[in-house]
């Protein structure tokens, strides 16, 4: 949740940045201040699923009775979804492109796609969800129930997030308001989505892929 | 760099006579008044202010817990508080000193002084910089609410498991404690955030990073210890709340977890924040020291270089908080390692301040008696550090007073000595005013006679056997004579605590004068009118040197830039509610949570997604526009 | 080298003097692992105070030097020197090294178990100490472990709750007591352990050193090391409940009136003429077996158990067995006499805040399963003296 306080609310301010109050745009080094920012962030997001990672990683093998993660685990559909995600990253560049060359609906396609692989992507997340707790696996059963969802569902939180920031911007894009000037906001969102994105690809090969 | 174009030498009277306008001789667009325009304001030097003055409140209730503390410790065997009081006073008092008077006092400087340091207008995300110190506030009161339901937090300040597991800890102590944590949390990190972001975009021309001052440098490492601290903490107390409150088994050694875990997460964090709190102050007094030795800092890179070094290996030296906890002798001994050699760039920092002040003219004030302090008393506690990073020795001081002598003479020997000679160094630039040199002394002195006689005796107290976060101790022990000299020491500390807020209240009301530059400082602060504009310059001055102020043409350069009297503002971020509206949201959603229904913290999120909106749409910069051309 | 070795002996002769003073000090080392931290912390000890007397003997001599005087120059601007600035790194990374070696040997050798270690279980519970031998027949006994002198031992160290650390400084460092991690099959459960022996015979006293909960201050311990046939006669006893008895012990005991006076402060007669103390010592005999049967009534056995009274078996407290024998009860906190056992029978909450056990008039909470005992205050005079009995 202070991610999405971070995130978006730090959005906006982009037009004027913290820094140029004179309208002058000047910042020691060139970059947009907002990057600078959203950069420091995403790297204490890092250490913040690093975390999550490694004590799911330290626990491993330490839960006392099954189902097991290669009990339950359905790494096809699993890979799926994973594809869908990063195919949402894709339509994400997409999307970023159109807004930058002020080609509306291009802007609002891509956005578009984004906003429904990412609900896909939920969707998996849900129907996985479900068909553990139903195969026994809860949140309270074991270490590994009480890692893997803790870890997935922040993960998921993350995307949900996401997915109504790119809503946000999608509508604005419907609206005409995301004129090509307003391109550094849809560029942090990317920022945003591309790294949760990869911190799915981290989470799907060391949490599904190795066994 | 000959002799003539040095001017380390200049005297309050020396200051050019324009370097001494009073904010009376600038009306106009100037400062608002009142308390909404305090509530709603953006401007970093406001929210330093109200940083300072919510930590000191805080301080006189830490304070006010350590001395019922020392009440109780007064003798052996005493039972003036039952034992689960007095479990939370201490719990609290650590809490309440760590997250909620030593950083924010911290952070309070890092936003009065270091945009004036690098020559910026504000920080860089002002509304989220008001956003950081609303949480703040919220989340201390929220913890201090607890009193009010006879449920203070009972668990230490490290929280260690399975105590604060629900079979072991049923009601809502633990609840506040882990909650305020995480709110106080999300405050820290956009702190950080937005110091990274100040310092590397907004410093003005030629202010590279080997010229800022120390206090800046510290403040950029620090910022980046805070940014990856706080979320292992953040995991850790995410942990601990899916543990009691959705029952998982993270810390349940029954299911297969593991309490030393938490142990682990708690000190990964722990450590580094001590460095958080720490560098600060270090960066503090390399500021004052040269300004009241007249020379420059001696080895300013080197300095620099340590303080990074610090930061770096302070992340490689946590577990010499757990050498009783059993990990075996080879992971002892790598942390022994890590631990010794981090203190190599500590000694050095302290040589190099000896150094500065070796061959000055050292003018002895309230500053820089505390800098002073710092270098004599935190070597102490630095040095009782070397005995207990050694993991034998540890085993007997670990959790014994000897240790609370030690991180006492640490934190307030390193950083609350710092923190008040940054105060005495500064209080002119925030209120035009200096401080009172007659109580200044008054408050050093008994705060160096109290902090001693209160904290050395606990080496004694420690080493004869008393473990640390006791209600009583059995007479047997011996140790009554070192309790009662700290029981009377803590009062003279108390006494010293009162001569600082009466001087802070005087000073600031009928205080001597301070012109722009009272102490002849080298650094830009200096360089604008005291107190500075909210626009802070009128325009971008340009830095040429590491001591700009010292260097006369480049002092006249820029004097005629900070000084002058703009035809037109600089147009400033507007003041905003939001913020205040969202930290209410943030702090309300942690909050709900302790009612433990899954759906009502969804109401506060429902509200923070609100004012999260609102605050995105809002143009800081919209009504202002329509008044002020732009440049 | 030679220096730091005489300082050591200085310091431990005037040390040695203060350990009656400071029962609880961790400066005065009982054993060869208290003994080894005591070496190394002597060592670096100097080193710093060494440094230390540098740093403060510079400083006061810059603050005198070059305070700001009338006359006072303007000072030379040096930005610094290169080669100082090697030098304090070097010098001070030299030192380093002169610590980390030796306390990196000490680290491994102190954690290195001697071959003929015999093992001792310690359990932390809140707020008392379990002690069990598992190689001696499985005696178990609380709050006063007994050790033989001059033979390793391997304390093997967990908690049965939150987390304990053991700490009695004169016999070494403390270690945790971590609640014990369930693995999965096959897995080997993790212990801590502490390697020593003791050196001398005596009485130690420690407590836990590990934030427990609102009675961590006073979750006391005693240690009794003690020559190895009086550690044997110790075993022996507790596998039948009493010491033996001989006829002449017999004998000992009716001829020496004070046997009876220690039992009852309602018996100030120690020097009452010899019927009298037949008749005292028949009154205590009876005494003792109402206790033992209000040890029953009052719910006690279900929590304590005693070797030699069948229907004392519980677990969940303290073993009680030769209870008479400890100095002190209550973990630690009250010297062991049977007017002390009877307030802390009637009213355990007094003296422990958040202990289990139930006083005579309330539950225990929590958990709050355990009903009050209700015994008369009779019972409760009775029970102590049967649990003082118990030697």
């Amino acid at each position: 949740m202070a991610e999405a306080v971070m995130g978006h609310g730090a959005g906006h301010d982009a037009s004027h940045g913290g820094g140029d109050h004179d309208g002058h745009h000047y910042t020691a080094t060139g970059l947009n201040s907002w990057k600078v920012g959203f950069w420091t962030f995403i790297g204490s997001e890092c250490l913040f699923f690093g975390t999550l990672l490694s004590t799911y990683m330290v626990y491993k093998g330490a839960s006392l009775e099954g189902p097991y993660p290669l009990d339950i685990f359905d790494i096809p559909l699993t890979t799926l979804s994973t594809f869908v995600l990063l195919m949402s990253s894709l339509a994400m560049v997409l999307g970023l492109d159109g807004v930058q060359k002020g080609s509306r609906g291009k802007a609002a396609f891509w956005l578009g796609v984004v906003v429904v692989f990412g609900s896909i992507f939920l969707g998996f997340q849900y129907y996985e969800f479900n068909h553990f707790i139903h195969e026994g696996l809860t949140l309270q059963h074991s270490v590994f129930g009480s890692t893997f969802y803790v870890l997935t569902g922040f993960h998921g939180a993350h995307v949900t997030v996401g997915v109504i920031w790119m809503t946000t911007l999608l509508v604005q894009s419907l609206r005409g308001k995301l004129t090509p000037d307003k391109a550094l906001q849809v560029e942090i969102a990317g920022l945003y989505w591309h790294f949760v994105d990869i911190v799915w690809i981290v989470i799907f090969v060391l949490v599904y892929l190795i066994p | 760099m000959s002799e003539t174009t040095l001017n380390p030498d200049m005297a309050p009277d020396d200051t050019a006579p324009d370097s001494a306008p009073s904010h009376m001789q600038h009306g106009g667009h100037d400062e608002p008044t009142g308390l909404w325009s305090w509530i709603t304001t953006v401007d970093h030097k406001r929210i330093g202010i109200m940083y300072f003055l919510t930590s000191l409140v805080f301080l006189g209730i830490g304070g006010i817990e350590a001395l019922i503390i020392r009440l109780q410790l007064f003798a052996p065997e005493q039972a003036l508080i039952s034992a689960e009081t007095y479990n939370q006073l201490f719990t609290m008092h650590g809490t309440t000193m760590i997250f909620l008077v030593a950083m924010p006092m911290a952070v309070a400087f890092f936003n009065y002084v270091v945009p004036l340091q690098i020559g910026a207008r504000d920080v860089a995300f002002p509304r989220l910089n008001a956003l950081s110190y609303w949480i703040y506030l919220f989340g201390g009161i929220y913890l201090n609410v607890s009193w009010f339901f006879g449920a203070a937090p009972n668990n230490s300040w490290v929280g260690y498991a399975p105590l604060t597991n629900t079979v072991y800890n049923p009601g809502l102590n633990a609840d506040f404690w882990v909650l305020g944590l995480s709110i106080l949390g999300v405050s820290s990190i956009m702190g950080g955030v937005n110091f990274i972001t100040t310092i590397i975009q907004l410093r003005a021309p030629g202010m590279k990073l080997m010229r800022m001052p120390i206090f800046t440098w510290m403040t950029f490492v620090t910022s980046f210890l805070l940014v990856t601290a706080l979320p292992v903490i953040a995991v850790a107390l995410i942990l601990l709340a899916f543990d009691r409150f959705f029952a998982t088994n993270f810390f349940v050694a029954a299911s297969g977890g593991d309490p030393v875990l938490w142990q682990h997460l708690f000190w990964i964090f722990g450590h580094p924040e001590v460095y958080i709190l720490v560098l600060p102050a270090f960066g503090a007094i390399s500021d004052v020291i040269p300004a009241f030795s007249r020379k420059p800092l001696f080895g300013y890179p080197v300095v620099v270089y340590a303080g990074v070094l610090i930061g770096f290996i302070g992340w490689g030296v946590w577990s010499h908080h757990m050498f009783t906890s059993g990990l075996g002798p080879i992971a002892d001994s790598f942390f022994v390692a890590t631990t010794m050699i981090i203190a190599i760039p500590t000694g050095v920092k302290i040589f190099n301040w000896m150094a500065t002040m070796w061959g000055g003219r050292i003018k002895f004030n309230t500053a820089m008696n505390f800098a002073i302090g710092l270098v004599a008393l935190f070597t102490v506690g630095g040095l009782s550090g070397i005995m207990h990073s050694s993991a034998p020795v540890d085993l007997q001081q670990h959790d014994s007073y000897f240790v609370v002598a030690h991180f006492h003479y640490v934190i307030v020997g390193g950083i609350l000595l710092g923190m008040f000679s940054g105060l005495y160094y500064w209080f002119p630039k925030v209120t035009g005013r200096f401080m009172d040199e007659k109580l200044g002394s008054w408050h050093f002195w008994t705060t160096l006679i109290g902090f001693n006689v209160t904290f050395f005796p606990m080496h004694f107290s420690g080493m004869y056997g008393m473990p640390r976060r006791t209600w009583t101790y059995s007479s047997e022990l011996n140790v009554g004579l070192y309790n009662q000299l700290s029981t009377y020491g803590g009062f003279i500390l108390a006494i010293s605590t009162v001569i600082l807020l009466w001087n802070i209240w005087k000073s600031a009301r009928s205080g001597a004068e301070a012109g722009s530059n009272p102490w002849g400082a080298p650094s830009l602060e200096w360089s604008i009118p005291s107190p500075p504009h909210h626009y802070n310059f009128p325009a971008l001055p340009t830095v040429q040197s590491r001591e700009p102020m010292w260097h006369e043409a480049e002092r006249k350069a820029i004097e005629a830039v900070t000084l002058a009297h703009p035809e037109v503002e600089p147009e400033m971020p507007n003041p905003s509610y939001w913020p205040i509206l969202l930290a209410l949201g943030v702090t309300a959603t942690w909050a709900l949570v302790m009612t433990g229904i899954w759906w009502v913290p969804l109401i506060g999120f429902a509200y923070t997604a609100f004012c999260t909106y609102m605050w995105a749409f809002e143009d800081p910069f919209a009504k202002k526009g329509a008044e002020v051309t732009h440049g | 080298m030679r220096f730091s070795r005489l300082a050591a002996l200085a310091g431990v002769v005037l040390l040695a003097a203060c350990a009656g003073e400071y029962p609880q000090s961790s400066i005065a080392p009982a054993t060869d692992f208290a003994q080894r931290i005591q070496d190394l912390y002597f060592q670096i000890f100097l080193w710093t105070m060494g440094i230390l007397a540098v740093v403060w003997i510079v400083l006061a001599y810059i603050l005198v030097r070059f305070r700001e005087r009338p006359d006072s120059p303007v000072p030379e601007q040096v930005h610094g020197h290169l080669g100082l600035e090697i030098a304090w790194t070097i010098v001070p990374a030299l030192i380093v090294v002169a610590i980390a070696v030796p306390t990196i040997q000490a680290t491994f050798d102190t954690q290195t178990p001697h071959p003929d270690a015999i093992v001792v279980d310690v359990i932390g519970h809140q707020y008392w100490w379990e002690f069990h031998y598992p190689e001696h027949g499985g005696q178990r006994t609380a709050n006063e472990l007994r050790l033989p002198v001059d033979q390793p031992v391997a304390l093997r160290i967990w908690s049965d709750d939150v987390l304990h650390s053991f700490w009695v400084p004169q016999l070494g460092g403390k270690r945790d007591a971590n609640p014990l991690r369930a693995v999965p099959e096959g897995d080997d459960i993790t212990y801590n352990w502490i390697f020593m022996t003791p050196q001398e015979t005596g009485t130690f006293m420690g407590q836990c050193a590990e934030f427990c909960g609102e009675s961590h201050a006073i979750m006391g311990m005693r240690v009794v090391v003690e020559s190895q046939e009086d550690f044997d006669q110790w075993l022996a006893d507790w596998d039948t409940g009493h010491a033996p008895v001989t006829e002449t012990a017999q004998a000992e005991i009716e001829a020496e009136p004070d046997a009876a006076a220690l039992a009852g402060p309602q018996d100030p007669a120690g020097e009452s003429a010899a019927p009298a103390v037949t008749g005292a010592e028949a009154a205590q005999q009876a005494l003792i077996e109402e206790g033992r049967q209000a040890f029953a009534i009052g719910g006690c056995a279900g929590c304590h158990a005693i070797n030699g009274d069948p229907s004392a078996g519980g677990v969940l407290g303290p073993n009680l067995t030769l209870l008479g024998r400890r100095s002190t009860i209550a973990a630690g906190w009250l010297e062991n006499t049977p007017e002390n056992l009877e307030r802390w029978i009637a009213d355990p909450r007094s003296f422990k805040p958040g202990v289990l056990m139930p006083g005579v008039d309330y539950p225990s909470d929590p958990p709050s399963f355990w009903p009050a005992t209700n015994l008369s205050p009779e019972q409760v005079r009775a029970v102590a003296a049967y649990l003082f009995s118990l030697r």
